[in-house]
């Protein structure tokens, strides 16, 4: 399946199985998180096998645990690689954060200081990532809610050496980006227009919420609610920038129906059409 | 102060699961004080323990009907503490979530919570077993009658079953399906056959007979012994019935063809 095809995309919710089967939106293409797919057989599978059929899929994973110092858990690997094998995805991602850490799995994208020697065992657990899967992957920048003592690199440089070292692409995640700003008091636009536009093989967008401590002042990346006004202006600004890039709408709370969500993937794809050419 | 990521992701890890903020002076405890202090803290141990909890709650969707979201919640996060994933394919979470809820004390009051916790895990099981042919049948009249007694049945992956004291398959279906219980609901046991046909997992009451009779089947009995046994759990067994039903949920491997 040629990138070049994929316009906007949505993430694949299993109640929306059928609809999304029947769709044929110009570029839409679908992105699911393989950890629910590694299974046996049966209906799951079996919806995943069609919609292949019709679609493009994304693998987008959420627990490889790049980050974590240690090698990559080679059955979990082995069980992506199956299904990359079954559905033969057009885009396979993974976040800059890790999960599990001496053999228990915490369900959350974690952070770290970035050190060098972060760099390197990130590095490390991304050539064997690709080794393996026999595809490029793209690794998303993650939202930080802490402020971390003994970063030796900042986000966008540490990232470009993940590129230029493992070959990875990138994806950016512009509502990460945009809670991360928020969060951690920095600017969100410099930071899109420092980002290594030849690397990005995916973008992002989702919706965020206030942190339910009302008090703490933090932005959730909760994926329970539509795109922000500010992100989609921050999609604009980096769609103006590097010209289109397969786009992607998360939504895994609170989710509405498949023709609601398509009206926010066809905003995407129309900005995409009208600006995504420089 | 700088730590090592090794370090650092034990000092969060043991942070996010602490029941008390962490103290000490080991490099991890320093460096995890300055993290623990930052609201940003609470957003990361809450979206592990929401995490958590979420994918019992996925995986146990009949318990949460019977006690209701509240309660399901306090005691998955009771479950949570003491026995956090351990890989990240969630639909596999709470294996013993059943043998949790016969030993947790408020659940006292409703002693069957356990088996229906268990019913629940015999669906996913179901669910997401891997294909198999099945055998029909008239595949068993093919051959001859003389064999048949020697003959090792086997049940695919995709059915599930279990034995109950307690009527739980009724209780168990009644809030499945969300319809009422029967007014003359029994008190006694019941057994459940769950299996996957045709990409749907279908549900059925069995008797004690059918229920030995695939336990016996699955630990590799033969025809002859498999039959014994289910007679001897339930003397009044129409064993030939009892056959045919199971044939017609498609719970055997097809013996002859390798999938």
């Amino acid at each position: 399946m040629s990138m070049s095809l994929l316009g906007a995309g949505l993430g694949l919710k299993p109640e929306h199985y059928e609809a999304a089967y029947d769709c044929a939106a110009p570029g839409l293409w679908f992105e699911v998180h393989p950890e629910n797919y590694m299974l046996g057989g049966g209906p799951r599978l079996a919806w995943l096998d069609a919609i292949a059929g019709r679609h493009p899929l994304s693998l987008h994973g959420v627990s490889l645990s790049l980050a974590a110092d240690c090698p990559l858990d080679e059955a979990h690997l082995q069980r992506f690689k199956t299904l990359v094998e079954r559905i033969r995805p057009a885009l396979i991602s993974e976040h800059l954060a890790w999960s599990t850490w001496r053999g228990q799995y915490n369900p959350d994208l974690l952070p770290f200081p970035r050190t060098n020697a972060a760099l390197a065992r990130i590095v490390d657990n991304i050539q064997r990532t690709q080794e393996r899967l026999g595809q490029r992957i793209a690794v998303e920048n993650p939202s930080h809610y802490l402020h971390i003592e003994g970063h030796e690199w900042d986000e966008i440089d540490f990232l470009a050496e993940l590129v230029r070292r493992s070959g990875c692409g990138l994806l950016l995640d512009v509502n990460n980006l945009y809670v991360s700003a928020h969060n951690l008091g920095f600017d969100a636009g410099c930071y899109l227009d420092r980002f290594p536009a030849d690397a990005v093989l995916e973008v992002h967008l989702a919706g965020h919420s206030r942190d339910s401590s009302a008090s703490s002042g933090l932005l959730v990346d909760s994926h329970d609610s539509p795109i922000a006004d500010a992100v989609w202006a921050l999609y604009a600004r980096l769609v103006d920038r590097i010209g289109a890039r397969p786009t992607l709408i998360e939504r895994d709370d609170r989710v509405p129906s498949f023709a609601e969500l398509l009206v926010e993937r066809d905003r995407a794809q129309s900005l995409l059409k009208q600006r995504g050419t420089p | 102060m700088i730590v090592s990521l090794g370090q650092f992701q034990d000092a969060l890890t043991e942070a996010l699961w602490a029941a008390a903020p962490l103290s000490g002076d080991t490099p991890g405890a320093k460096c995890l004080a300055a993290l623990s202090a930052q609201p940003g803290f609470a957003v990361y141990r809450n979206t592990v323990i929401k995490g958590c909890v979420d994918a019992l709650r996925a995986n146990f969707p009949t318990v949460e009907r019977l006690v209701g979201s509240d309660w399901m919640v306090a005691a998955a996060t009771v479950y949570v503490r003491q026995s956090p994933p351990l890989q990240p394919q969630l639909i596999e979470y709470g294996a013993d979530f059943p043998d949790f809820l016969n030993r947790f004390e408020p659940a006292r009051a409703v002693p069957y919570l356990g088996d229906v916790a268990r019913l629940d895990r015999l669906w996913l099981a179901a669910f997401a077993a891997a294909e198999q042919p099945r055998l029909a049948l008239h595949r068993l009249s093919e051959r001859p009658p003389a064999q048949l007694a020697e003959l090792c049945l086997r049940p695919c992956a995709a059915a599930q079953w279990h034995w109950s004291v307690l009527p739980v398959f009724t209780i168990w279906r009644c809030n499945r399906e969300g319809v009422e219980l029967p007014e003359s609901l029994r008190w006694q046991g019941e057994g459940a056959l769950l299996c996957r046909q045709h990409n749907r997992v279908l549900w059925q009451h069995v008797s004690i007979g059918a229920c030995a009779f695939l336990d016996a089947c699955a630990a590799g009995g033969t025809l002859a012994d498999a039959s014994a046994l289910s007679l001897e759990a339930e003397p009044t067994l129409d064993f030939n019935a009892m056959l045919a039903n199971l044939f017609s949920a498609d719970v055997f491997v097809d013996i002859d063809r390798k999938p």
